[in-house]
């Protein structure tokens, strides 16, 4: 099948990027954003491979792999509201410290 | 050329459009506005490849329930209100080189494995009936922990999103 290999290109395409996102991106939205791009390029990937065996158990890992990237999206979204309470900023660079400032 | 090849040419194309959009604007609303265009068209791949619920589910949760929080998220750390949040870019250039040479990994690493069992797809019809029972039977143990995991990620997200000032000398 054809097509198949034209999606890997894609699932691979797809991860790269959300990694390029991660990587040069300063707002810790963005970084979010780019890490729901790359699980969902491995959900991808596992379809495919669903795809090409036997029985149904790519499509379960894709499952779990979907609510375990929905818990992430909502612990770090509720990390980003407390820290920028705090700093009032959204970028990881400017809150490196620890403690409360007084 | 069939139709089911034909939409998931479209869907393919489309997604990877706007993750090159996503890739190279500045308006982090906008980046959000693409993210949920790459998952519905990877959603409408998941339809063709056979997996229809997790279709259904990809639209449900992500383009109803993450990106909703996303958009949430860009809106309320949003300083300045009125003028777009934009974002800035650094280590370009370390990051390109890296996520290329990913991406020729994977490519390689694709183009050199060979998937025998390419013969033996299973061409059933009732695939939504078959997840439903297997989910209660053979993978009733990760199903329970992902419930636990939901429960206990909503419980510490809400308590860390509610967490008022009155108790910061405690």
């Amino acid at each position: 099948m054809p097509e198949h290999n034209l999606l890997f290109f894609l699932g691979a395409f797809l991860f790269s990027s959300g990694l390029y996102i991660v990587f040069t991106k300063k707002n810790a939205i963005m970084i979010l954003l780019g890490i729901e791009l790359m699980l969902n390029a491995a959900n991808l990937n596992l379809v495919i491979f669903n795809q090409l065996t036997t029985g149904y158990d790519g499509q379960f890992f894709a499952l779990f792999v979907i609510v375990v990237a929905v818990c992430e999206a909502a612990v770090g979204l509720a990390l980003i509201f407390r820290i920028y309470h705090y700093f009032h900023t959204s970028v990881p660079d400017q809150f490196s410290d620890l403690k409360e400032i007084n | 050329m069939s139709y089911g090849n034909l939409f998931l040419y479209l869907f393919m194309l489309s997604a990877f459009v706007s993750v090159a959009a996503m890739l190279f604007t500045r308006t982090i609303f906008f980046a959000a506005l693409s993210l949920i265009v790459c998952l519905l068209s990877i959603s409408g791949i998941f339809a063709l490849l056979n997996a229809e619920f997790l279709a259904i589910t990809q639209i449900v949760i992500y383009a109803g329930g993450v990106l909703v929080l996303i958009l949430f998220g860009i809106m309320l750390t949003n300083k300045i209100s009125g003028k777009p949040l934009l974002m800035e870019a650094h280590h370009s250039i370390p990051g390109m080189i890296i996520s290329i040479v990913l991406f020729l990994l994977l490519v390689d690493a694709y183009q050199k494995t060979s998937f025998t069992a390419t013969e033996s797809i299973q061409l059933q019809s009732n695939h939504i009936n078959h997840i439903g029972t297997n989910l209660m039977s053979t993978y009733v143990a990760p199903f329970e922990v992902a419930g636990l995991l939901l429960l206990v990620s909503l419980i510490g997200a809400a308590l860390m999103a509610s967490l008022t000032k009155k108790n910061n000398n405690a």
